[in-house]
C-alpha cells in the first residue's frame, strides 16, 4: 500500500521536500484530514451504541404502550358506581337474569347453578358475557405518551364508547400464566420452565464433554501413550498424535457451523433415529404420546453439541493459563498425572472455565432455529413434565408472536424480550459473582 | 508401597538377597482408563461432524434419487415449488447471498472503524467502556434482531422509500439487520489483529512524520490486513448461516430477484419455514432441507477453511 502510494501519486513523489510556507500547509491539510478521519471512525463505534440504544428503545416502546378498550356495556351502568367486590352474591345474580337472555342463563344453570358458584366466578361471568370488553386499538408507548389528543380524537370518531388506558404488556400475570389463544391472557412460564429445563439439561451433557476433551488436548496429547521400542506402539503414538491434531482443528470448524444445520442434525439423530430414547419409550416414561422424539432432551442434547466448541475452546484457554510450576511441584510431590489435573489443574482453572460457561450458557438461552428445525411446540399450556415432555421456549415463543401481523402479539413479544434480556443478564451475573468467587478463595 | 514392603520383611536389618530393582514406569490401569475417556471426549467432536457429514450426506442421496429431481435443474433452474416438482436451488442462493452481502457492506466499513478507533485512538479507559458495549451488541440473540429487522427497521424503510417500492418483507431490512449483528464479529476480530501490530512500527512511522491517521491506515492496516480479511470472511460465513433475521424479515417466498425491497426467501429462512410445519419423515420436503443444509454447510465450510488459509499463509510475523 505504501509503495502503490508513493508511485501512483504525483503529489508527494517530486523528489523535493516542500520548504518554507508550504510545509506547514503540507502538515495541516494532513492534520485536518487527519482530524477529520479520527471523526469518521469514532462515528463508527458510537453508531453501534447508537444501535444498541435503539433496539432497546424499540422494545420498551412496544412492550408498554396505551390499549383502548370498547365496553359493551359500560361497568358504571351495569354496578351502578360501585365495586363489584362489594355486591352480594344475590345482586350478581340479579345482574345476570336481568342482562342475559334465558337461553344463555339456561346454559349456565345447567353447568352449574348460579346459586352455587362464587362471586368470583359470577363476576367473571359478568365481565365474559355482560360486559364484553373488546379491544380496539393499541398504542406504541411514544404514541400514548406524546400524542394523546391526536389519538383520543381518532379514537372517538371511531369507536365512541372506547377507553384509552396505560396497559404493561410485561406484568405478572404475564410471566406465570401459561400460554394462551388471545394476546391479552397469554403468558410465559411454560416456555421460561422449558427454557430452564433445556439449559439444565445442555449443561449436564455440554460441560463434562466439553471439559473433558479439553483436558484430553491440553494435558495428554504430547504424551505417548503406547510402547515406544515396538513398531506397532511407535505407529499408534503417530495415529494418536494426528488424531489429537485432527481434534483441535475440527473443533475451530464445528465452532463456524450454521447453528440451524446442528438442528437438521439434530432431527435425523435425536428426533428420528433415536426417538424409542428421547421420547422415553425405551424407559418406559414417555411423558406425552404425541411428542415423538420432540422432547426437552432431543433438545437439550442437540443444544449441548452446538455449544460443545464454545465450552471446549474457552475450557481449554483456562486450562493452558494454568502455570506450569503448579503441575512440575505436584509431580513432584509423587501425584499422578491424574491426581495433579483433578486436584491442582482443575481447582485452577475453575474460573476461566466458567467464563466459557457464561458463553456458552448465553448461546445456548437465545438460539432459536434449531429448536424450530426439530420441532418444539408452538402452543403449548402445561408445564413440562420432565425431560420427556414437549416444550417450547422462550425465543420459540418470542419468533412465533413477532410472525403474526396483529399489533398486540407484537406487543406481548417485546414483554417477551424482555423477560428473555433479563433472564440472560441474571445468568450472566449468577456467573460473573461466581467465578469472582472462586477467583477469590484461590490462593495465588 | 512394593519398597515399603521390602524394607518390612527385612528381619532384624540383616541384608538378605533382594530382586533388582524396578525403575520403569509401572503400568496404572486407572490413569490408563481415565486417559482414555478423555480421549473420547475428545473424539466426540470428531463424530459431530462425521454425523452431520453423514446425515445431510444420506438425506440428500435420497433427495438426488427421486424422480421429479435431477441434479442439473437443481444447480441451474431458477423456480423452487416443491408443491410442483420443481427443485432449482438458485432462488435461495441468490436471496442468501444478497442478504450477506447487504450485510457485509454494513458490517465492514462500520466494524473496521470501530476496530481501528478502539485499537488506534481510543484511551485505555474509553476501551475499557466501549468494547463491552460491542460484546453486548454481540450477545443479544438473534431472534430479537429479527423483531428489531421487522418492527424497526422495515417500517423506516418503508417511510424512506415508499410504501409501494418496499414490501412489508424485504431482503433489504433483512440484510442491514444481519449487518449489524455481524458487526462485533468484524470489530472484535479486527481489533486483536491490529492491537497484535508492534508499537515498533507505529514509532517509525510516526518518526519519519506521518500523522495518526496515515500510520493507521498506511502502516497498521496493511500488517495487519491478513487478519481483518480472516476477521470478514468468518463474518461472511455467520451472515450466510443466520436464520431468525432472515426468516422473520425477508419473506416467506422464493423469488430469484435482485430487487432488495422485494421478499426473498433465503436457504436458512427456507428450512426453518419447511420444518416449522408439520414435516413427515421420508417426503420430498424432509429430504430436501437436507439438500439445502448440505449446500449451506459445504458453503460455510469452505469459508471457514478460507479464513484459516488466508491467516496462516498471508500473516506477516514479527519478531
Amino acid at each position: 500500500m505504501i509503495r502503490a502510494d508513493l508511485t501512483s501519486s504525483v503529489v508527494r513523489s517530486t523528489g523535493r521536500l516542500p520548504e518554507g510556507a508550504a510545509v506547514h500547509k503540507n502538515v495541516s491539510a494532513r492534520q485536518r484530514v487527519g482530524a477529520i478521519w479520527q471523526g469518521l471512525l469514532f462515528t463508527c463505534t458510537m453508531i453501534s451504541i447508537v444501535i444498541l440504544l435503539l433496539l432497546l428503545y424499540n422494545i420498551a416502546n412496544d412492550a408498554f404502550g396505551g390499549i383502548a378498550v370498547q365496553q359493551e356495556v359500560p361497568t358504571s351502568e351495569i354496578y351502578a358506581n360501585r365495586q363489584p367486590s362489594d355486591l352480594s352474591q344475590e345482586d350478581l345474580i340479579g345482574i345476570l337474569t336481568q342482562r342475559l337472555r334465558s337461553r344463555v342463563l339456561h346454559n349456565l344453570e345447567r353447568e352449574r347453578p348460579l346459586a352455587e358458584r362464587t362471586p368470583a366466578d359470577l363476576i367473571a361471568i359478568i365481565n365474559a358475557e355482560v360486559i364484553k370488553p373488546e379491544l380496539v386499538a393499541i398504542y406504541p408507548l411514544r404514541e400514548y405518551l406524546f400524542n394523546r389528543s391526536e389519538i383520543t380524537a381518532q379514537l372517538t370518531q371511531e369507536f365512541p364508547r372506547a377507553e384509552i388506558r396505560f396497559k404493561s404488556w410485561l406484568s405478572t400475570s404475564f410471566i406465570t400464566s401459561p400460554m394462551a389463544s388471545d394476546a391479552q391472557g397469554a403468558g410465559v412460564r411454560t416456555a421460561i420452565l422449558g427454557t430452564l429445563w433445556m439449559l439444565g439439561l445442555t449443561i449436564l451433557f455440554a460441560f463434562p464433554l466439553g471439559i473433558g476433551a479439553a483436558l484430553y488436548l491440553e494435558e495428554y496429547t504430547s504424551d505417548r501413550p503406547f510402547d515406544v521400542r515396538s513398531p506397532v506402539g511407535r505407529w499408534l503414538n503417530t495415529a494418536t498424535d494426528r488424531l489429537s491434531t485432527l481434534i483441535a482443528i475440527n473443533i475451530y470448524n464445528l465452532s463456524g457451523v450454521p447453528s440451524i444445520i446442528y438442528g437438521i442434525l439434530g432431527l435425523a439423530i435425536f428426533v428420528r433415529a433415536l426417538e424409542p430414547i428421547t421420547s422415553g419409550q425405551a424407559f418406559g416414561q414417555a411423558a406425552d404420546e404425541t411428542a415423538n422424539g420432540r422432547t426437552i432432551i432431543a433438545a437439550a442434547l442437540t443444544m449441548a453439541l452446538l455449544v460443545l466448541p464454545v465450552v471446549i475452546i474457552s475450557a481449554q484457554e483456562a486450562i493452558r493459563a494454568v502455570p506450569n510450576s503448579l503441575r512440575q511441584a505436584s509431580y513432584g510431590l509423587g501425584a499422578t498425572r491424574w491426581q495433579t489435573i483433578w486436584r491442582i489443574v482443575l481447582p485452577s482453572a475453575m474460573p476461566g472455565i466458567l467464563t466459557g460457561a457464561i458463553l456458552a450458557i448465553s448461546r445456548a438461552i437465545g438460539e432459536t432455529a434449531p429448536l424450530i428445525v426439530i420441532g418444539a411446540s408452538t402452543f403449548i399450556v402445561t408445564d413440562p413434565s420432565g425431560p420427556f415432555a414437549k416444550f417450547t421456549v422462550l425465543p420459540i415463543q418470542i419468533y412465533n408472536w413477532t410472525a403474526r401481523p396483529q399489533g398486540e402479539f407484537r406487543a406481548i413479544a417485546a414483554a417477551a424480550i424482555i423477560v428473555l434480556l433479563i433472564l440472560l443478564l441474571s445468568m450472566n451475573a449468577t456467573a460473573i459473582i461466581l467465578r469472582n468467587y472462586l477467583r477469590s478463595k484461590r490462593v495465588s | 508401597m512394593a519398597d515399603q514392603a521390602r524394607v518390612a520383611t527385612d528381619p532384624g536389618g540383616t541384608v538378605t538377597t533382594r530382586p533388582p530393582l524396578d525403575l520403569r514406569r509401572r503400568p496404572r490401569i486407572g490413569e490408563a482408563i481415565i486417559q482414555f475417556i478423555l480421549f473420547a471426549c475428545g473424539l466426540t467432536s470428531i463424530f459431530v461432524t462425521l454425523g452431520i457429514v453423514y446425515v445431510l450426506g444420506k438425506e440428500s442421496l435420497l433427495f438426488f434419487r427421486d424422480p421429479t429431481v435431477s441434479l442439473v435443474d437443481f444447480f441451474t433452474t431458477t423456480i423452487w415449488q416443491p408443491s410442483i416438482g420443481k427443485f432449482g436451488i438458485l432462488p435461495l442462493v441468490n436471496a442468501t447471498l444478497m442478504t450477506s452481502l447487504i450485510a457485509m457492506l454494513v458490517a465492514i466499513p462500520l466494524g473496521l472503524g470501530a476496530a481501528i478507533y478502539l485499537a488506534e485512538y481510543a484511551s485505555e479507559r474509553a476501551r475499557g467502556i466501549l468494547k463491552p458495549i460491542l460484546e453486548l451488541l454481540a450477545g443479544v440473540p438473534t431472534v430479537v434482531y429479527g423483531y428489531f429487522a421487522l418492527t424497526f427497521v422495515t417500517p423506516i424503510l418503508r417511510s424512506v422509500f415508499g410504501q409501494d417500492t418496499v414490501e412489508i418483507y424485504n431482503d433489504l431490512s433483512a440484510g442491514i439487520v444481519v449487518g449489524i449483528l455481524i458487526i462485533p464479529i468484524v470489530a472484535t476480530l479486527s481489533e486483536d489483529a491490529l492491537s497484535a501490530v508492534p508499537t515498533a512500527l507505529r514509532q517509525a512511522a510516526f518518526g519519519l512524520g506521518a500523522t495518526k491517521f496515515e500510520t493507521a491506515v498506511h502502516v497498521v492496516v496493511p500488517s495487519a490486513l491478513s487478519g481483518i480479511v480472516a476477521a470478514g470472511i468468518i463474518a461472511m460465513s455467520r451472515a450466510v448461516g443466520e436464520t431468525m433475521v432472515v426468516a422473520l424479515a425477508a419473506g416467506a417466498s422464493p423469488n430469484f430477484t435482485f430487487n432488495p425491497f422485494k421478499p426473498a426467501e433465503t436457504m436458512t429462512g427456507h428450512i426453518a419455514r419447511i420444518s416449522g410445519g408439520d414435516l413427515s419423515y421420508g417426503t420430498i420436503d424432509y429430504t430436501s432441507i437436507f439438500a439445502i443444509g448440505l449446500i449451506l454447510f459445504v458453503i460455510t465450510m469452505v469459508l471457514n477453511i478460507l479464513s484459516r488459509w488466508v491467516v496462516q499463509r498471508f500473516r506477516e510475523v514479527y519478531e
